[in-house]
């Protein structure tokens, strides 16, 4: 069982989402159980394989036992083992979280909603795991179809928004597909390993078909995790899709497509011909920085929760983009660190823009008046990650932010610095205005002595139920013990930048 | 001043009051119990720190480490001499403070008072932990949570300018914390690859070049803007929006001294004062804190609302404190040193004054205080002792701190501050003394109080009148913190 871990983190939720197609139209009961419970034992098989990559190193399992480069290969090191954890865990959380938002947001679909949910992380996981270019471009398809579907399942704005995320995803994907048929057709290979081998034996790392196959697959893999300028589908399909949906969706799929970039960047191009050959880290750091200024600042513009969140995203992925290509070990560990560390941010506050929609029915921030005193624990979940996002010690946002810098300042690229505590400074602002709306009320007593104002309004809003309290809370736990223990991940991912030979190529 | 003891008291000595939350949010319904578990913890804070008072006379260090969270950076407790002196005065105010909490928040019937004496009990946790910190980065920790722990006691009242003043608050200290602290911080991680522990001639000599040094020592000296130095002090008179106590012990002690123990700290421990003294830095800290004293002082004139008037008087108080040690001379970092402690008991029997005042009668301001002396002499007798010692006067304690602070600048012949620090004192005493005149000596038309004596709740005039005594005290006896400084300064300065 054990030597079939890594096909078991996605198998599990491959064949659950078979079994909830066709029995959840009967029995719509089992989809929500079977969805946990296939999640779980994902998770579970992660775990044992992160074991055993930091044991064993790098595992290569062959689907179907065909040899590559010919057969399909799953190739799981340091990095896609960490990242598949993550990824399983935020799934787990978000699955537990839907149990009574499903039904209610998506009109008793709830076989369908759950077996495009299991698809997507059928998807997610593969993409993570996956060792062969085009298998990847599959994923990625599985991947954005089910998110299409479960965006547009949202109320009539939803769907407008997925339409629009249909075009850019498909014409980030075909770039994707055309880059890989021109490695394909210079290299006579799609196993990832292997396309770098070709690539160093054939020594045509000068051809200019290798450039545009670069462009090609780098453009496309931006545009699929909203790098600006190419972020416009991602505001409105994460503000209007089903809470349920931009639960997963939010935390996962940028960063997933993050994970994409590197293992593309490191695995099949080498971080030589990256940083090395093409010297264009100085534009993309840039580029990066205005990503992380044009989403913290339009976080500020907006009045919708989950919006407003939304935008915080295409700021983190600036922080990831540019953290990679500081073209810096330090500034590559902060990266990958903050992969794990804003997944899960990103789903506390995005579970907590959920439960504030379920329990009062309203988007915008004011929804938020006087919550402190009719929700304290899911406050508390809300903090924890706000503060993660502001990067507050000693959460997991602080340590991310805190290998980031290091990155910016040993390269010494400091716009990228200013931009990182500038950004910090504005989710300060954005989260303590949540903060004194929930504290103070939206409409705040003239002088001292009327402290009674929160009675006037409406009391029937209450605790949130344990499916989505649970969740957060757990999130929120996980963000301190991310942060708490930020040594021993960046030990794991230590192992993998150590062989990713960004030292050498530096100036 | 090698040997050292491994000991898990500092770390107790911190979470004690963190703990303490759990009962004092259980017994929320029954207030007396709820105020009888502050007590505890209070005095439970303080036997923890004096019981490690006799091994730092003897010259040693209390250590802890908690665990290695980055890379060759740890989350340690040390407790030395400078950090016992200000862990003494936060732990035993803290028990002051809580007795005359009682009396204020019951006599005024505040609402929310549970979540009130929770969040103190939070920031004496960060507060003891800034003071026992055994390097940058755990300091740099409770830095951040005592910002964030006293954001709801400053807001407290949840009216529309408790808002203002919180924001202001939060802005400034967030900014500078964020923006200024945070990259020196990473900076200087980077450069020595260090664990950035406090050491005596500091750890970054030979890692960075003089210019880099300025600015680092801009970024540290601003950045921890609870120091009040201009100009980002306005989050100071800000934060007067918060209830008195609140005012007294975090906005005259534990806040403010955390921001000036954190700059002595990177003086002493970070940068090294001989370091500093070979690149001829310490001159432009003076000048900038000098600056802060006499504008503080001047505005303070003009504040007829009684707190704010504190307020801005702390601003300048806290100067000295910055002033002193970056004079870079023995006596000035000594004075400097032990005005954390003088200044904290005399500042903090004013805002007792104040909040006082404010219960007994409902005045806020200096001007309707006239012949206030006839109905609270408990109080005023009080704040005419509070004035002496903040003003540097002979019988209260803030003069043995002021005379080492002007013996500094002797010593080193750095006229100008002696001047500066002499300028200062008269207008100390030109913003003071009318409020304690006027209170006593008025005719019975200029009196705006009935002639009969009502003193506030007994437990707020209590808390007054020990502060004040321990003022007068501590001009006779100005131990053990005249030890406790004496010996910082002789490690510190390898003398």
């Amino acid at each position: 069982m054990i030597e079939q871990a890594p096909a078991l983190i996605l198998l599990f939720p491959f064949f659950a989402s078979i079994i909830v197609a066709l029995a959840g139209i009967r029995v719509p009961g089992v989809s929500f159980p079977l969805t946990v419970i296939s999640m779980f034992a994902s998770v579970l098989s992660s775990v044992a394989v992160l074991v055993r990559v930091m044991n064993d190193g790098v595992i290569r399992y062959k689907l179907g036992g065909w040899e590559p480069p010919m057969g399909i290969e799953f190739r799981i090191d340091a990095l896609g083992a960490l990242v598949a954890t993550a990824v399983s865990a935020v799934g787990l959380l978000a699955a537990i979280y839907s149990k009574r938002q499903v039904p209610a947001e998506t009109g008793d679909r709830v076989s369908q909603y759950y077996t495009l949910y299991l698809l997507l992380m059928t998807g997610l996981l593969g993409m993570v795991i996956t060792g062969d270019a085009f298998n990847l471009f599959v994923l990625i398809e599985v991947s954005a179809l089910t998110s299409y579907a479960l965006i547009a399942m949202g109320p009539r704005r939803a769907s407008l928004a997925a339409y629009k995320y249909v075009i850019m995803g498909t014409i980030g994907a075909s770039f994707y597909l055309l880059g890989v048929g021109y490695l394909y057709i210079k290299t006579g290979s799609l196993n990832m390993v292997d396309i770098h081998e070709q690539l160093i034996a054939r020594g045509i790392f000068d051809s200019t078909a290798i450039l545009v196959a670069f462009i090609l697959i780098t453009v496309g893999v931006w545009i699929k995790m909203a790098f600006f300028p190419l972020h416009a589908w991602l505001p409105n399909s994460y503000a209007y899709a089903p809470t349920t949906s931009s639960a997963v969706l939010g935390p996962l799929v940028t960063k997933v497509m993050i994970y994409v970039m590197i293992r593309l960047t490191f695995t099949v191009f080498g971080a030589d011909y990256t940083f090395g050959q093409l010297e264009w880290s100085e534009v993309v750091v840039w580029m990066s920085v205005a990503a992380i200024l044009v989403g913290s600042i339009s976080a500020l513009a907006q009045t919708d929760l989950r919006k407003m969140l939304a935008y915080l995203i295409i700021a983190e992925v600036g922080y990831m983009v540019g953290g990679v290509w500081l073209a810096d070990d330090i500034g590559l560990i902060g990266s990958i660190y903050h992969i794990i560390a804003d997944a899960f941010m990103t789903l506390c506050v995005f579970l907590f823009a959920g439960i504030i929609f379920a329990k009062t029915g309203k988007r915008d921030l004011n929804a938020l008046d006087g919550l402190f005193t009719k929700m304290p624990l899911t406050m508390v979940g809300f903090l924890v990650g706000a503060f993660s996002l502001i990067g507050i010690p000693p959460t997991a946002g602080f340590f991310s932010k805190w290998y980031l810098i290091q990155g910016g300042i040993a390269s010494g690229n400091w716009e990228y610095v200013i931009a990182l505590l500038v950004s910090s400074l504005i989710n300060a602002v954005l989260f303590f205005r949540i903060i004194e709306i929930a504290y103070f009320g939206a409409k705040p007593a003239e002088g001292h002595g009327d402290h009674h104002h929160a009675e006037s309004h409406d009391s029937k809003i209450s605790e949130a139920p344990l499916s989505m309290l649970f969740p957060l809370l757990a999130t929120a736990a996980l963000l301190l013990a991310i942060g708490l223990y930020n040594k021993d991940i960046v030990a794991i991912i230590a192992e993998f930048v150590s062989l990713s030979n960004l030292g050498a190529i530096l100036p | 001043m090698s040997s050292s003891v491994t000991s898990f008291t500092p770390v107790l000595a911190s979470i004690v009051s963190l703990l303490a939350v759990l009962p004092i949010v259980l017994l929320g319904r029954s207030p007396n119990a709820r105020e009888g578990a502050t007590f505890v913890a209070a005095f439970i804070k303080f036997g923890l720190v004096v019981s490690m008072l006799p091994a730092i006379l003897d010259g040693k260090t209390v250590e802890y480490t908690i665990w290695e969270i980055v890379p060759n950076l740890e989350i340690a407790f040390r407790v030395d001499s400078v950090g016992m002196l200000f862990g003494l005065v936060a732990s035993f105010l803290w028990i002051i403070t809580s007795l005359y909490s009682i009396g204020y928040m019951r006599g005024l019937k505040e609402h929310s008072q549970t979540r009130f004496f929770s969040f103190f009990a939070v920031s004496l946790s960060a507060t003891i932990g800034v003071a026992f910190a055994a390097n940058l980065f755990t300091l740099y920790l409770f830095y951040e949570m005592l910002s964030l722990a006293t954001y709801p006691l400053v807001t407290h009242h949840q009216d529309k300018e408790a808002r203002t003043g919180g924001r202001t608050y939060l802005t400034y200290l967030l900014t500078t914390s964020i923006g200024f602290v945070l990259p020196a911080l990473i900076f200087v991680y980077i450069k020595t690859g260090s664990s950035m522990d406090f050491v005596s001639g500091g750890f970054l000599q030979g890692f960075v070049g003089p210019t880099e040094t300025l600015i680092l020592l801009l970024l540290f000296t601003f950045g921890f803007a609870k120091a009040g130095l201009m100009p980002f002090h306005s989050w100071l008179p800000g934060a007067m929006v918060a209830p008195t106590p609140v005012s007294a012990l975090l906005h005259a002690v534990a806040v403010v001294k955390v921001g000036v123990f954190c700059i002595i700290r990177m003086f002493t421990g970070v940068f090294g004062i001989d370091f500093l003294k070979g690149l001829d830095l310490g001159e432009v800290i003076t000048w900038i804190a000098a600056f802060t004293i006499l504008a503080s002082s001047l505005i303070a004139l003009t504040q007829d609302n009684l707190k704010r008037r504190l307020a801005f008087s702390t601003v300048g108080q806290l100067s000295y404190i910055i002033l002193g040690v970056a004079l870079l001379t023995p006596q000035g970092v000594t004075g400097s040193m032990m005005h954390i402690g003088m200044h904290a008991f005399g500042k903090i029997t004013l805002f007792f004054c104040a909040g006082a005042i404010f219960q007994a009668t409902g005045k806020k301001y200096i001007s309707e205080m006239v012949g206030i002396g006839k109905r609270m002499p408990i109080t005023m007798i009080a704040f005419f002792i509070g004035s002496m010692s903040v003003i540097g006067l002979p019988f209260a304690g803030g003069f043995w701190s002021k005379f080492y602070l002007l013996w500094g600048t002797v010593s080193d012949g750095q006229h100008a501050m002696l001047v500066v620090l002499l300028i200062s004192s008269f207008l100390n005493a030109a913003y003071f003394f009318p409020i304690c005149f006027k209170a006593f000596f008025c005719s019975k038309e200029e009196s705006l109080f009935e002639a009969r004596t009502e003193e506030a709740h007994p437990c707020s005039v209590a808390a007054l009148s020990v502060t004040a005594v321990l003022s007068v005290v501590l001009f006779v006896y100005p131990e053990p913190f005249f030890s406790l400084a004496e010996y910082a300064t002789a490690y510190y300065m390898s003398l």
